[in-house]
């Protein structure tokens, strides 16, 4: 066993750190979240320059051989800014599907540009009726030759709105939760038959629905092997829920310092707020909520750059605590801070509804608590 | 970054498991499979087994005859320790004023105390708490006067837990102006249970031992020699001794082994809410229970981990010990209530003696369920000894905070 950070590490986390709070301050990421396409295509680019894009990625394929501990180091600092560039939906969530299933060749159409910061991706895996169930697939691909004809609904695809191509989970076989059957294919969003409605979330991001109206493609745009893509897909999207874990953990850290330090300078009855006990303990409650968190994050990291098999439960056991503190800070945070924290001007409250997007995305609070006890 | 145990962590796991199967006596194992308390010789005879490998002192610099463990190794160590029943060490002399002598002791008190406790010769004792001061420690009246070459003590210590074995006691005694409530008269004075003036009475709790006393002092001559580092200071000590305290009061690799144990007993538990062969463990409320307990647990088990890790470093540890101890404290009282839950009707039978070693009588219920009640009652205490958690959150507003 090792706790500690190697050199790589901590210069990674000083150089995600530096820009967030010199060059990520709130009224450009507020502006940002407003504008047109949601984030900043200079931003993007300066990422791929900063090599953050090529993070998650094996050596092999031209990526930094990033470990789990990389991303969180990286994700705790996104989370601190409430970045909206989609590193989480492009890299991580579509990086990871053609990382795991992608050919050469595709990895070099898809991966590399990409981590150039040329590509916008999404990954389009959840539909109306799957909730969290990730075999549960009735979007229907059928291969014919050379063609493969895709019709179907994928609902909430995060970066949807800006990709340029979407990776898609298929069924190409089999009934609607098989775990066989599924496969994985990817479609220009630009193609015949492809509807998107796009839109902004309500943690300032953008997602969007996208149905597949008889969508032909060529056969080669299948990822993997057909019918066997369901380990990927649960692998990407623990993946992603460990990214999102680390991210609420940054944000957590953020609500928790804004609601001390405005607790310390907001007076009522002539004292400051600091100095009632029955919102210092509050406080006290939400630092060792962070401090829990932290603990089963880097737990969850280390158990998944192991390899040992014991990934999905450390996953779970994460995400249900981390989950839980994030509610409890998130809540907190616009309590101690009254009428104000309600308003849309302050940026604690936008801190609190990413920590509650991070509560539904990737599974559910209660679904990791019962995954677990099942495993 | 490596959460795996290296080849040579693996070994010693090993060696930990080995020694462990052959040396823990059986009478001390069934003891603690059977919920009956342990004696003071089982607790020294133990103790002495372990000193004699030199595994004794986990937390002690080696120079003074600690192990010289890495915090993986003390992990591995306490966890072996937990899975076999093996005696926790009593905390006083070994982890609590041992801290204390080999960091603001003098050369001549560390020859004089350490070895002692190391080998488990002497039994020692804690004086903090007094009848009317509890969390507001500082508020102590116990004093100590200066006459010639000692001190003359005089007060009442309150919740002296093993009191009635004890050769030795720790005191923070008043050794400034009486009327003022000042951090700075406090001293730390180590006090020779055996000396004239001395009387113990002992408190019974709710489930029935004695395990917690008063102890009287009247005009108790202690030599000025054993009044450690300098007069005033002893608050100073203190806090670094607390720190240590509330560590170890965490109490991971036990709470990891009593929540398996009830995983288990729950397998063979018929519940008849959800039909005539369900078993407890299929319950839905018990299962979203003991889960988020376990994760709970999960989480605290690499707080303590990344504290040990800071410790190793050489510091003391820090505010964060008040998380452990808040947490470690609430899993425990939340795995005494499940045990309770457990036991169903059987939680209601109470035969103290059937606890006490020795006891022929026939024993009510099964084992597990037969203790349930009575450890739920006695350990409502864990939240409230060592700095009752509205206290350490408290610390944490202050230390942390800056609140």
């Amino acid at each position: 066993m090792d706790f500690s950070f190697s050199e790589e590490q901590q210069m990674l986390q000083q150089s995600v750190s530096k820009f967030i709070s010199q060059d990520y301050d709130w009224d450009s990421r507020q502006a940002l979240s407003k504008s047109a396409t949601g984030f900043s295509a200079a931003n993007w680019q300066l990422f791929a320059e900063l090599g953050w894009l090529s993070i998650p990625f094996k050596e092999d394929d031209g990526g930094f051989g990033g470990s789990a501990v990389d991303l969180i180091v990286t994700m705790q600092e996104f989370g601190k800014g409430l970045l909206v560039e989609p590193f989480l939906a492009n890299t991580i969530l579509a990086g990871t599907v053609i990382s795991e299933a992608g050919s050469s060749e595709q990895k070099s159409a898809l991966l590399t540009p990409l981590m150039e910061g040329s590509l916008q991706l999404a990954f389009a895996y959840a539909e109306p009726q799957s909730r969290y169930e990730l075999a549960n697939v009735q979007c229907s691909a059928v291969i014919n030759g050379d063609e493969i004809v895709l019709n179907g609904h994928k609902s909430v695809v995060l970066n949807g709105a800006a990709a340029e191509k979407i990776l898609v989970s298929v069924r190409t076989s089999g009934e609607s939760c098989d775990r066989e059957g599924i496969s994985l294919i990817w479609v220009e969003a630009s193609a015949a038959g492809v509807r998107r409605e796009c839109y902004a979330s309500v943690d300032g991001q953008r997602a969007a629905d996208i149905w597949f109206d008889d969508v032909v493609l060529p056969a080669s745009n299948l990822l993997g092997s057909a019918g066997e893509a369901i380990d990927v897909i649960e692998m990407t999207i623990d993946r992603a829920a460990l990214a999102i874990c680390a991210e609420a953990v940054g944000a957590m850290e953020m609500s928790l310092t804004k609601t001390v330090e405005y607790s310390k300078i907001r007076k009522q009855f002539k004292v400051t707020l600091s100095s009632f006990q029955a919102l210092q303990h509050r406080m006290a409650n939400m630092f060792i909520e962070l401090a829990q968190a932290k603990s089963i994050l880097l737990m969850a990291a280390m158990e998944m750059d192991s390899l040992n098999g014991r990934a999905p439960k450390a996953l779970s056991a994460a995400k249900s605590r981390i989950g839980k503190a994030a509610r409890l800070v998130g809540e907190e945070s616009i309590q101690i801070h009254g009428g104000i924290g309600v308003t849309d001007e302050l940026d604690v409250g936008h801190y609190f509804k990413r920590l509650t997007a991070m509560q539904f995305l990737f599974g559910s609070t209660d679904h990791h608590t019962a995954r677990f006890a099942a495993s | 970054m490596n959460i795996d145990f290296s080849a040579e962590e693996l070994a010693f796991q090993g060696e930990v498991s080995a020694f462990l199967a052959a040396e823990l006596p059986s009478d001390i194992r069934d003891k603690a499979a059977n919920n009956i308390e342990l004696t003071k010789e089982n607790f020294v005879s133990w103790q002495k087994i372990l000193a004699k490998k030199g595994w004794a002192a986990t937390n002690w610099p080696v120079e003074f005859g600690g192990t010289g463990w890495t915090p993986t190794q003390k992990y591995i160590f306490d966890n072996e320790c937990a899975k076999v029943g093996a005696p926790e060490a009593i905390a006083f002399g070994l982890k609590m004023v041992a801290p204390v002598i080999y960091t603001y002791g003098n050369d001549e008190q560390k020859q004089r105390f350490l070895p002692d406790i190391l080998a488990s010769n002497v039994w020692w004792c804690q004086g903090y708490s007094e009848p009317n001061a509890g969390s507001d420690l500082a508020s102590l009246k116990t004093t100590a006067v200066r006459d010639g070459d000692d001190f003359v003590v005089n007060g009442t210590k309150t919740w002296t837990t093993l009191g009635q074995h004890a050769d030795w006691i720790f005191c923070l005694v008043r050794t400034g102006a009486a009327e003022v409530k000042n951090q700075n008269a406090i001293s730390f004075l180590l006090i020779d249970m055996k000396t004239p003036g001395i009387t113990l009475s002992p408190i019974y709790l709710l489930d029935g031992s004695p395990e917690v006393n008063e102890v009287h002092f009247d005009n108790v001559r202690v030599p000025a020699k054993n009044l450690i580092g300098e007069e005033g200071k002893g608050w100073t000590y203190a806090k670094v001794l607390l720190t240590h305290e509330r560590t170890n009061i965490a109490g991971v690799a036990k709470s990891k082994k009593r929540l398996q144990d009830l995983k288990e007993k729950a397998m063979q538990t018929s519940d008849g809410l959800s039909g005539a062969n369900a078993m407890l463990s299929d319950n839905f409320a018990w299962q979203q229970k003991i889960a988020e307990l376990e994760i709970e647990l999960l989480a605290l088990e690499y707080t303590e981990l990344k504290t040990l890790a800071d410790v190793s470093t050489g510091q003391a540890p820090g505010p964060e010990s008040s998380i452990l101890k808040i947490k470690g404290t609430e899993i425990q009282q939340s795995i005494d209530m499940l045990n309770v839950e457990l036991a169903g009707y059987y939680a209601l039978p109470f035969v103290r003696d059937q606890f006490v070693d020795g006891f022929e009588g026939v024993a009510i219920g099964p084992d597990q369920a037969a203790g349930s009640a009575p450890t739920y009652f006695n350990n409502r205490k864990a939240t409230i000894y060592g700095g009752s958690n509205e206290i350490q959150t408290n610390i944490i507003c202050k230390a942390v905070l800056g609140l």
